[in-house]
């Protein structure tokens, strides 16, 4: 890693300090802008209201109200809960959330840290959530919770997998874990010849990105995979003796989860920040151009989330297992087999 | 003071010691999952002990009785126009739809007989509470199911209803507008072109609902063969309503036993659905939905002039006798035995309501499901807790 | 669609049914035999047969079994005595109707079907057949006032559980053969029978129901009968 950011020099720690600055503001406003944009504006159109109107203007401030609703509210431990594991569950779920964000490029240089498996850190850094949600749901001591806990484990696993191998497919074209060699092989690469718009793995990875999309649904647990939460069977499952700040938490962690997913397909599958390199732009154009490009991405890539969410009905556990064990993993397993012969092939 | 004191604290000890052996139980076999009364798939305060092996149900039971209101006890105690804003509050979403069969019984009792208008705009008005009441019902199957938005469709349509159900009867939900003999008001000038345009939005709403829901993969896998009840078994539990119809039972009381109403005047259809599940429920409602607002918009056409009352005494006591009649209700067979001694007020009334019959058969349809299975199919028998509690 | 259509209609109707009903009683009579006590039917809208109390279940054996009433409508309990506390409505305009003196309860006096006890024991089966072959009886029996017991009907009946659990817990009345009388709505410590007549409704002894004077005016009707009262209120 250099020590240059725009081309000013500075210390490990404060260019280390800078980034993870820059990248929290980045993920809050991009989850917040998330929150508003779909789970406030959009599913109200859907469902034919308005939405919040009175907080600022079209109630763009309604997140911050609700926000400093909930930090006022009392922190509320059962009597039974185990304490200091209640307490501790929601920030491994959100640390896994923003460790997430740590290896997703948004431009040229903008990345926390490049890593050489970048998207395996990914995966890995996502899966560690199911063991909050356990932790949460154990911890509760309520038999509601408990089952949503052990639901999501089940399902979270069961999901991991076709995501893995949803994304095998893409490194195998790409011939790489690092996120950044992705991008740059979507941005440089061509269609046949023609590199107009490179080569976003989308058009090749189609498959891939069907089962990673259904993956990362369910690895959100939003609907129709919402199980382990299911607001009508187990109230709000793992999350149901959760008040305040620490539901807030959860909160945050949902959705940002859901942006950074949104981040990484669209890394894998859309080009992530780059423009194709065909067009020519230089690298200092890219620094300001590429972070709007993975944002822009990705809220849509969310947009696409919740329009599922408020659209399907749930699935029963034992069909979204079937789902998953006989119907997207075989999938998966076919695509990788035909991706690497042609990958041999040509 | 004391004393009392007393005995609540020996029955708190009474209640550890009851949940002592629960919990006991519990270590041996499986779980007992508490669902309600507080629940949002209980409608109201329907509590469900259910006995779990992982997600699998061993044992269910429903415990109502936390909304008992006593109304057979209350309303021995009240004249019989005052009957009808009690029971007004049976099944509150159909609120019309319950005053009809005990105004009909006490008018059998009188000898008394409603005029033809009264008795068309009965009619119309009963079919406006079944479509205000099912509705209800298809948004929230959907919301059972997991899916947010039809029930907010459901509710913004059913308002369209409601609205015109208030313009005649003065209240959204309880217009305690019936009377023996006749009815409180005539209709107001211009509301039967406005209810007819009403029904295309209900119409509308449905296309919408079977477009959302009926043709989702989702959907017709978590109700397609879930709480399959066989006729006979339907029958012996009483299942009425489209609960029955939707286990194969050619039977509708609008039809079969049309008492002061007039449904053999009206062209319309009975919908039967031979599978018996939780999707065949579901059709039929919304079948039956289509199907009322046809029938409102032939009312709508057939409303006779003359008067909305027929002429009866100021003061009613009405006759001894005994009375049963039933009306085809939204939620099924909807019913009054109404015993009077000749004096201003009811000596013993009966309620029949349906849903306390069509929940009773929870236990026997609840064996062996998972826990999802629970809500989709207490969604698709549809009760209110008003209507099970009385 | 006009009134006399509707009423002609309703006669042609009643004939028939009025057949049926009185052929329903004799197939009651002719497999119950003596155990039939009573039957009253109302042309053509209703039918009651009374049955013996020992009868009970096998009733709903035949209903059920022999006659096709596979329907099961409901079943409760009727307590004949007359309340001890009056209609609990003494109003002002109310006592003057009832004849001022302060409420004697009348004899105890059973209705359709008649009856020899206080408590009676009433349930409705019907018939569904193939469409419009649709028939309803309300079948009855006396509940023997030393025992307060009858045979349970779950064993034919399956949904009638729920029925004489409410029973059961309103009235007092056991029902031998069911597999678990407990109470259905009131908590489980509660004391006394709500429904029988002699059960006070506390908030009518605390503060008697106003009773008719707020009857309303039926609408186009200035006078009638009972004029004199109406002008006091």
């Amino acid at each position: 890693m250099s020590g240059a950011v725009l081309g000013i020099q500075m210390a490990y720690w404060q260019e280390t300090l800078l980034k993870l600055g820059v990248g929290l503001a980045a993920v809050l406003l991009l989850t917040g802008g998330a929150v508003y944009l779909y789970l406030f504006k959009f599913v109200s159109f859907m469902q034919s209201r308005l939405g919040p109107m009175e907080a600022g203007p079209y109630g763009s401030l309604q997140l911050l109200a609700e926000v400093g609703k909930w930090l006022q509210k009392e922190d509320i431990f059962t009597e039974n809960a185990d304490r200091f594991i209640f307490g501790l569950a929601p920030a491994i779920v959100l640390s896994s959330t923003f460790l997430m964000f740590v290896v997703i490029p948004a431009g040229p240089s903008a990345v926390i840290a490049d890593l050489g498996t970048g998207i395996y850190y990914v995966l890995a850094m996502s899966s560690l959530s199911v063991l909050g949600i356990l932790m949460a749901g154990w911890a509760s001591a309520n038999k509601y919770a408990l089952l949503g806990g052990l639901r999501a484990a089940g399902q979270l696993i069961a999901y991991e997998l076709p995501l893995v191998l949803a994304v095998i497919g893409v490194v195998i074209q790409a011939g790489s874990l690092n996120l950044q060699d992705i991008v740059a092989a979507q941005s440089t690469g061509s269609i046949f010849g023609w590199d107009g718009i490179g080569s976003p793995y989308i058009l090749t990875q189609f498959v891939a990105f069907g089962i990673f999309m259904i993956a990362v649904q369910a690895e959100l647990t939003q609907t129709p995979f919402d199980m382990p939460i299911a607001e009508s069977e187990l109230v709000a499952g793992y999350q149901v003796e959760y008040t305040g700040i620490r539901f807030l938490v959860y909160f945050i962690s949902e959705f940002a989860t859901a942006v950074g997913f949104a981040a990484v397909a669209s890394t894998l599958f859309l080009g992530g920040w780059a423009l194709p390199a065909s067009w020519g732009l230089s690298n200092g154009v890219m620094h300001v151009v590429g972070p709007l490009m993975i944002s822009t991405k990705a809220i849509l890539l969310v947009g696409v989330v919740f329009w599922a969410r408020f659209s399907l009905p749930r699935f029963r556990e034992d069909q979204l297992q079937t789902l998953a064990w006989k119907f997207m993993i075989p999938i998966a397993l076919v695509n990788i087999v035909v991706t690497a012969v042609l990958k041999v092939a040509f | 003071m004391t004393a009392i004191t007393d005995r609540q604290k020996l029955q708190y000890i009474a209640a550890q010691a009851a949940d002592a052996r629960v919990n006991v139980e519990l270590e041996a076999e499986g779980m007992t999952l508490n669902i309600g009364p507080q629940h949002p798939a209980t409608h109201g305060t329907l509590r469900i002990v259910a006995r779990l092996d992982g997600e699998q149900v061993i044992a269910a039971e429903p415990i109502p009785g936390y909304m008992h209101r006593g109304y057979e006890k209350l309303t021995e105690v009240r004249t019989y126009a005052q009957v009808t804003a009690l029971v007004n509050r049976i099944d509150w979403l159909g609120s019309f739809a319950n005053e009809v069969p005990f105004i009909l019984a006490a008018e059998q009792l009188m000898g008394v007989e409603a005029p033809p208008r009264a008795q068309w705009i009965r009619t119309l008005l009963f079919e406006m509470a079944r479509i205000s009441n099912l509705i209800l019902f298809l948004g929230d199957m959907a919301v059972q199911l997991g899916a947010v938005t039809p029930a907010f469709f459901a509710f913004r349509d059913r308002e369209y209803v409601l609205d015109q159900i208030e313009r005649v009867t003065g209240g959204r939900f309880h217009p305690n507008f019936d009377r023996i003999g006749g009815l409180k008001d005539d209709l107001p000038q211009g509301w039967l072109a406005d209810t007819k345009a009403t029904m295309d939005k209900v119409r509308a709403f449905c296309d919408e609902i079977e477009n959302l829901l009926m043709g989702a993969e989702i959907f017709q896998a978590r109700t397609r063969g879930v709480g399959v009840i066989p006729p006979d078994v339907a029958q012996q539990y009483g299942l009425s309503g489209a609960n029955a119809r939707a286990s194969g039972i050619d039977w509708d009381l609008r039809r079969d036993q049309p008492n002061g109403m007039v449904y053999p005047e009206l062209d319309w259809k009975v919908w039967t659905h031979p599978d018996g599940d939780s999707f065949a429920r579901f059709w039929v409602r919304l079948q039956e939905t289509r199907e009322a607002a046809n029938i409102v918009e032939q009312c709508c056409d057939g409303v006779p002039g003359g008067p909305i009352m027929a002429k009866v005494p100021r003061i009613i006591k009405v006759p001894a006798g005994e009375a049963y009649v039933s009306t085809e209700n939204p939620l099924g067979e909807m019913g009054y035995y109404v015993v009077s001694k000749g004096d201003l007020t009811p000596f013993r009334v009966k309620i029949r309501s349906a849903s306390f019959n069509n929940v009773s058969i929870a236990p026997w349809i609840l064996r062996g499901v998972y826990v999802p299975d629970i809500i989709t199919i207490l969604a698709s028998l549809y009760f209110i807790l008003g209507d099970i509690d009385r | 669609m006009s009134d006399d259509t509707t009423t002609t209609e309703a006669e042609t109707e009643a004939a028939p049914t009025d057949e049926q009903r009185d052929a329903l009683v004799e197939r009651f009579r002719e497999a119950l035999g003596d155990a039939v006590v009573d039957a009253e039917v109302l042309p053509g809208k209703d039918v009651w047969i009374r049955i013996a109390t020992d009868a009970w279940a096998e009733s709903a054996e035949v209903a059920r079994n022999r006659l096709g009433a596979r329907y099961f409508g409901f079943l409760s309990v009727i307590d004949w005595m007359p309340s001890p506390f009056g209609r609990s409505m003494d109003s002002e305009v109310d006592r003057v109707l009832a004849g001022e003196s302060a409420p004697e309860p009348p004899a105890m006096e059973q209705g359709v079907t008649g009856g020899s006890t206080r408590f009676q024991v009433l349930a409705r089966v019907a018939h569904v057949g193939h469409p419009g072959d649709f028939w309803g009886v309300t079948l009855k029996a006396d509940v023997p006032d030393d025992s307060l017991t009858v045979d349970s009907w779950v064993r034919t009946y399956a949904g009638a559980d729920w029925h004489e659990r409410e029973a059961w817990e309103m009235f007092g009345v056991s029902f031998a053969g069911h597999p678990g009388l407990r109470h259905l709505y009131l908590p489980g410590d509660f004391e006394g029978f709500p429904l029988r007549k002699d059960f006070p409704l506390l908030a009518r002894q605390v503060k008697p129901w106003p009773g008719i004077v707020d009857v309303e005016p039926m609408p186009g009707e200035g006078d009638s009968d009972e004029d004199g009262e109406g002008a006091e209120s």
